[in-house]
C-alpha cells in the first residue's frame, strides 16, 4: 500500500455514546490500512430519521451546517453509521439540486452551503478506494470458517436514487468485506429488511416481530454472528433476543463489520472492543484463525 | 394589389362557444387587402367549401384565408378547394383560431382579440406568398420491409399480393419472429403457428418477395421514393436452395449452445434449424458458435452433408453486400423483453424456478423444451402454486420501464388458464396493479379465467422472493384487503415489458429518423400519422413503434404496406415546394448550413463555390436558414419579409 490516506470523517453522537466500539474499531482498522479518520471540525447530530421525515426545511438546517464546516476542510466527508450516512448523503444532494431551498435553510446557518460535500461510507473507501483484493493481501488472521450474516437494513441503501451504495434488494458490499477477510458470507432473505428503527425504543410491539424474524431467518439460514453498520439497528437486533426466551446457545451476537475487518487485520479484541459474548461466537466458529490472535 | 378572402369558421361552438365570430369578421373587412370576409358554422362541410368557392369567383379573390382548426388537420382540404377554383394551392393561409385560441381561452374578449390577431397575420403572410408548383421526382416502385416476425410479414405480402416488388431483411436464419415462439394466442387460444405458418410459407413462395435472411440493413441513403439501401447479409454457409433440411449436419455438429427460440431451455448445435417451421426451410451455421471457420477447427457438417452427396454447406462462404433501390421503407423491428436479472428483488436468474413470461411460453408450446407440459426448471417436478407476476419492471419510472405493455394482462390471463387446464388441481395466483383488457373479447376472457377457473388474483405488488427449501417464498402485498401476504410458490412467472429490439437505435439513424424518450420509433404524428415515421417514405408496423398486440399489429403492417403502396404505385411523387432556397448572390460558400441539415440536402456546388438544394430531399425545416450568416437561405413562402410582418401584425394589429 502507498502512503497514508486520510479522509475527513464524521463521527456521530451514537458513535460518542452507545457505540464507541465502532468508532474505535473503525479508527484503529483504517489505521491498519494506512488510512487516517480524521475527525471534522465543529460536527453536530445530523438530526438523524427526523431530517428527511418531513418536508419541512428547518431540519435540513442541521445537516447543512455539519456539510458547510465540512467543505472548509475537505470535499469528501466519511461516516460509519448508516443513519448518518443516509441524512448528510440525501441532504447534500438537496443542497445541490434545489439552490431555492438552500437559500432559506443558509439564512439560519452562518455556513452558507449550495453542495460540493461528497459523502462517503466507510465501505466505499473500502471497495472503491483501497479494494477487496488488496485488503484481503492486508488480512493477517483470515477468519475462516466465520459464518456471519450481513445485515444493511434500510438506511445504507434506499432511496435508492440518492443512496446508489448498493443494489437496494440484492447488495453485496458487506458480503463481499467479509470474504475478503475470509469469512463465509451467509445469504439469507432479511438482510435489507427493516429493523423497526426508532419504534424500538418507544413501540418494541410493533419493532419486535420485525427484528426478532430477522434474526431468526439469519440464524436459520446458518449465521452465527451478524455485521451490521447501524447502532439502532444493533440495538433492535441484541433487545429482541435478549427478551426473547430462547436458549443462550440460539443467541446471535452483534457485530459491527469494522470488528470483523480489524481482527482480520490482526488488532486484538481489546483494540476493538469485542466483548466476550461476541467473542465466544467468534472463537467457537473460527477456532484455528483466532489462535493466533489471542495468543 | 392582392384581394384576399377572409373565412371564419364557428366549428358548431368549437370556436364560436368562445370567439365573437361576428366581430372578428368585422375587424377583418376593415383590412385594406381583404375584399371580402364572411364566416360558416362549418367550413370544411361540402357547403362550407361551397361558400368559398363561389366567393373566389364573385368577388374575383386571388389569395384565401381560412380561420378554422390547426393547419395540420384540414390545411390540404382547403388548398385543394381553391386549387379547383382556380386560384395556385399556395395562396392559401390557415389561422389557427381553434387549438391555439379558442381552446384555450376562457375569457371571450381575449380570445376574440387574439383569434382577430391571427386572422390579421395570415392575410399578411398570404399577400407575400408566391405560387408554387409541386416538385415532382420519379419514384422507384419497389418496397424495403426491414423485420421478418408477423409485422414484416403481413406488410410484404400486402405489398407483394399488389404486384409490387419487396425485400423483406430478416436477421435471423428464419422468419417468425416472436409470434412463431408462441403456444396460444388469446382470447381466442388459436395455436399461434397453425396460423402464423402459412403465413409463412407464403412469403416463401410468393414470386415478388425476394428474403434475405440474416441480413441488416448497414446505410440508407437518397430520399422518399428513391432510397438506394446497402444490406450485409452473413456469410451462407448452408446453400437454401439445396438443403433439403435433412438434418445430417447437425447429429454430426460437436458444438452446443444455449437455443434463443427455446429461450434457452434447450440446447441446440452450431448448425442447427431455428425451428421446425422455419422459412427458409434450410438449416443455419452459427459462426460465433462454430468450434472454427477460419482456421479450420471441425468442419464435420461438411463432410457429412457431401457424403450424401449433397453438398450444401460451404464453409468458406463469405459475406454479401446487396445494392437495393426502393422507394418506400416500412422498418417492422420488433422488440424483446425487458431483462429480468436487472429486477434484482425477483431472483431472476438466482433462483431456477423464478423465470420469464416467454420461458413459460415456451413450456406452454407443443414443440416446447417439455413437448406443453409444465415442469419446475429446478427438478422437473409438476409445479403446484405458480405466482405470475404483471407489469414485472413496468410502470416503474424511477428504476425500470415507465411505460405500460399493453399485453401482459392477456397473456398473463392466458397463461394462468393453459396452467389450469394442464395442472387442475393446481393454483394460480396473479398479483396484478390494474386489468388492462381493452380489446374484442378481451375483458370477457379475463373475467372467464378469474370467475371459472379459479385463478386467484390479487391486487397489489410483489417486495421480495427468495428460496426457502424447494419453494419460492413470494412475499407481496394485497392492497384490496389491506393484507401483505406470503405465497409458497413452486414457480413463478414474470410478466415482463416490451422494449424495442437491439439494433433499432442504430437503425434509427440509419434511416434518418427519431426515436421517442422509451427507444420505439416514432411516429409522424401519435393520432393522425401513426404509420409513418417523420421522415417520408419510411413506415412503422409493429411493437418496434410501442407495445402492440398481434391483431394491432397486424392492421398497423396492413396500413403501413397500403401507405407504401400509395406512394409506389405512381412513376412521379409530389412534394411540398416549401422548401429552402439559395440567393446565389449572397451566399459566399461557407458551407455552415451543410452540417445544420437533418435530411443532409444542401452540398457545395464545386464550381459556381455557392449552396444548392436538393428540393426533393429538403423538408422546409428552416435549420439553415437560420445558421446562415449572409442571409442568403430562405424558406419559400416563410421569409424573414413575410415573418416581419406577421410579427408587425402582430404587435400592432390593425
Amino acid at each position: 500500500m502507498e502512503e497514508m490516506r486520510s479522509y475527513l470523517y464524521f463521527p456521530g453522537c451514537s458513535l460518542r455514546t452507545v457505540a464507541k466500539d465502532f468508532d474505535t474499531s473503525a479508527k484503529a482498522s483504517a489505521r491498519a490500512l494506512d488510512l487516517e479518520l480524521r475527525e471534522m471540525q465543529g460536527w453536530l447530530c445530523c438530526g438523524a430519521v427526523f431530517t428527511n421525515l418531513t418536508e419541512n426545511l428547518i431540519t435540513q438546517a442541521g445537516p447543512s451546517r455539519i456539510l458547510g464546516r465540512a467543505q472548509a476542510e475537505g470535499n469528501t466527508l466519511v461516516t460509519l453509521c448508516a443513519g448518518c450516512y443516509n441524512v448528510l448523503r440525501r441532504s447534500s444532494q438537496r443542497a445541490e439540486l434545489n439552490r431555492i431551498n438552500q437559500d432559506q435553510i443558509n439564512a439560519f446557518n452562518e455556513e452558507r452551503y449550495y453542495g460540493g460535500v461528497t459523502v462517503l461510507h466507510l465501505l466505499e473507501i473500502l471497495r472503491d478506494k483501497i479494494g477487496f483484493e488488496e485488503i484481503a493481501k492486508a488480512v493477517k488472521a483470515p477468519l475462516q470458517g466465520l459464518p456471519v450474516g450481513a445485515y444493511y437494513g434500510c438506511l445504507l441503501l434506499r432511496p435508492f436514487r440518492e443512496m446508489r451504495l448498493d443494489d437496494p434488494h440484492r447488495p453485496s458490499i458487506i458480503e463481499k468485506l467479509l470474504m475478503s477477510l475470509g469469512a463465509t458470507a451467509i445469504d439469507y432473505p432479511s438482510r435489507t429488511e427493516c429493523c423497526g428503527s426508532y419504534l424500538g425504543v418507544g413501540s418494541s410491539e410493533i419493532a419486535k416481530p420485525l427484528s426478532s424474524g430477522i434474526v431468526q431467518s439469519a440464524r436459520s439460514c446458518g449465521a452465527k454472528l451478524l455485521a451490521v453498520s447501524c447502532p439502532l439497528c444493533k440495538y433492535n437486533l441484541e433487545v429482541c433476543q435478549n427478551l426473547s426466551t430462547s436458549a443462550d446457545t440460539d443467541f446471535v451476537p452483534v457485530v459491527y463489520f469494522t470488528q470483523l475487518l480489524g481482527l482480520a487485520l490482526g488488532l486484538q479484541p481489546e483494540q476493538l472492543e469485542l466483548n466476550s459474548q461476541q467473542l465466544h461466537a467468534i472463537r467457537s466458529c473460527a477456532r484455528t484463525a483466532l489462535g493466533k490472535v489471542s495468543q | 394589389m392582392k384581394r384576399v378572402g377572409v373565412f371564419v369558421c364557428h366549428c358548431g361552438l368549437n370556436i364560436a362557444g368562445t370567439v365573437d365570430i361576428k366581430q372578428v369578421v368585422e375587424q377583418a373587412s376593415k383590412h385594406p387587402d381583404v375584399a371580402y370576409a364572411v364566416d360558416h358554422r362549418y367550413l370544411c362541410s361540402e357547403p362550407g367549401q361551397t361558400l368559398i368557392k363561389d366567393a373566389i369567383r364573385q368577388h374575383n379573390l386571388h389569395a384565401v384565408v381560412v380561420a378554422a382548426c390547426s393547419p395540420a388537420m384540414h390545411e390540404v382540404t382547403f388548398r385543394n378547394l381553391i386549387q379547383t377554383a382556380g386560384l395556385n394551392r399556395h395562396q392559401c393561409e390557415i389561422a389557427n383560431i381553434r387549438e391555439q385560441c379558442s381552446w384555450v381561452h376562457d375569457d371571450n374578449t381575449t380570445a376574440t382579440s387574439k383569434a382577430h390577431i391571427a386572422v390579421h397575420q395570415s392575410v399578411e403572410k398570404v399577400k407575400l406568398d408566391e405560387p408554387l408548383d409541386p416538385i415532382t421526382v420519379p419514384v422507384t416502385r419497389r418496397v424495403l420491409v426491414i423485420g421478418g416476425g408477423i409485422a414484416g410479414i403481413r406488410a410484404a405480402l400486402d405489398v407483394a399480393n399488389s404486384g409490387y416488388q419487396v425485400y423483406l431483411v430478416e436477421k435471423t436464419g428464419s422468419i417468425g419472429g416472436r409470434m412463431a415462439q408462441l403456444s396460444e394466442t388469446f382470447p381466442t387460444l388459436d395455436c399461434s403457428i397453425c396460423i402464423l405458418g402459412p403465413l409463412m410459407a407464403e412469403v416463401y413462395r410468393n414470386p415478388n418477395i425476394k428474403l434475405l435472411r440474416l441480413s441488416h440493413v448497414e446505410e440508407v441513403n437518397g430520399y422518399v421514393g428513391n432510397f438506394k439501401v446497402r444490406v450485409r447479409q452473413e456469410p451462407q454457409y448452408v446453400d437454401v436452395t439445396k438443403c433439403n433440411s435433412c438434418g445430417e449436419c447437425t447429429k454430426v455438429c460437436p458444438a452446443e449452445v444455449p437455443n434463443e427460440f427455446d429461450s434457452g431451455l434447450t440446447w441446440r448445435k452450431a448448425i442447427y434449424i431455428p425451428f421446425a417451421q422455419a422459412v427458409p426451410p434450410a438449416y443455419v451455421l452459427d459462426a460465433k458458435s462454430c468450434l472454427g471457420l477460419l482456421p479450420r477447427a471441425c468442419g464435420e457438417c461438411e463432410k457429412a452433408c457431401n457424403k450424401l452427396g449433397m453438398s450444401c454447406i460451404n464453409l468458406d462462404a463469405a459475406p454479401e453486400a446487396h445494392e437495393l433501390e426502393v422507394g418506400a421503407i416500412i422498418s417492422a423491428t420488433g422488440y424483446e423483453l425487458y431483462d429480468a436479472a436487472r429486477l434484482s428483488e425477483y431472483g431472476f436468474g438466482i433462483y431456477p424456478n423464478v423465470m420469464t413470461s416467454l420461458e413459460f411460453e415456451r413450456m406452454l408450446s407443443a414443440s416446447g423444451p417439455t413437448s406443453g407440459l409444465i415442469r419446475r426448471p429446478s427438478d422437473g417436478h409438476v409445479p403446484r402454486e405458480v405466482v405470475f407476476i404483471q407489469c414485472a419492471g413496468q410502470r416503474e419510472p424511477e428504476t425500470a420501464l415507465p411505460y405500460c405493455s399493453k399485453i401482459c394482462c392477456m397473456y398473463t390471463a392466458r397463461h394462468a388458464m393453459m396452467f389450469h387446464h394442464k395442472v387442475p388441481d393446481g393454483q394460480a395466483y396473479v398479483f396484478y396493479m390494474d386489468i388492462r383488457a381493452g380489446g374484442k373479447g378481451y375483458e370477457e376472457f379475463v373475467k372467464r379465467c378469474q370467475e371459472e377457473k379459479g385463478l386467484l388474483y390479487l391486487r397489489g405488488r410483489v417486495a421480495k422472493i427468495y428460496e426457502e427449501g424447494d419453494k419460492l417464498v413470494v412475499k407481496g402485498v394485497d392492497t384490496l384487503s389491506g393484507k401483505i401476504l406470503e405465497i409458497r410458490a413452486d414457480l413463478v412467472v414474470l410478466a415482463l415489458g416490451m422494449v424495442p429490439s437491439q439494433g433499432s437505435r442504430q437503425l434509427a439513424s440509419i434511416l434518418k429518423t427519431s426515436l421517442d424518450a422509451n427507444g420505439f420509433f416514432a411516429e409522424a404524428h401519435p393520432k393522425l400519422r401513426p404509420l409513418e415515421s417523420p421522415t417520408s417514405g419510411i413506415f412503422l408496423a409493429g411493437a418496434g413503434q410501442a407495445p402492440k398486440d398481434i391483431p394491432e399489429t397486424v392492421a398497423q403492417a396492413s396500413g403501413a404496406a397500403s401507405k407504401a403502396l400509395n406512394l409506389v404505385s405512381h412513376t412521379t411523387l409530389e412534394r411540398e415546394p416549401t422548401v429552402a432556397k439559395v440567393t446565389d448572390q449572397f451566399c459566399s460558400g461557407c458551407g455552415i448550413c451543410i452540417p445544420s441539415c437533418p435530411y443532409e440536402a444542401l452540398s457545395l456546388n464545386n464550381s459556381t463555390k455557392t449552396i444548392e438544394v436538393t428540393e426533393a430531399v429538403c423538408e422546409g425545416c428552416g435549420t439553415c436558414v437560420a445558421s446562415c450568416p449572409s442571409g442568403a437561405l430562405s424558406l419559400r413562402n416563410m421569409t424573414d419579409s413575410q415573418l416581419v410582418s406577421m410579427i408587425t401584425a402582430a404587435v400592432s394589429p390593425k
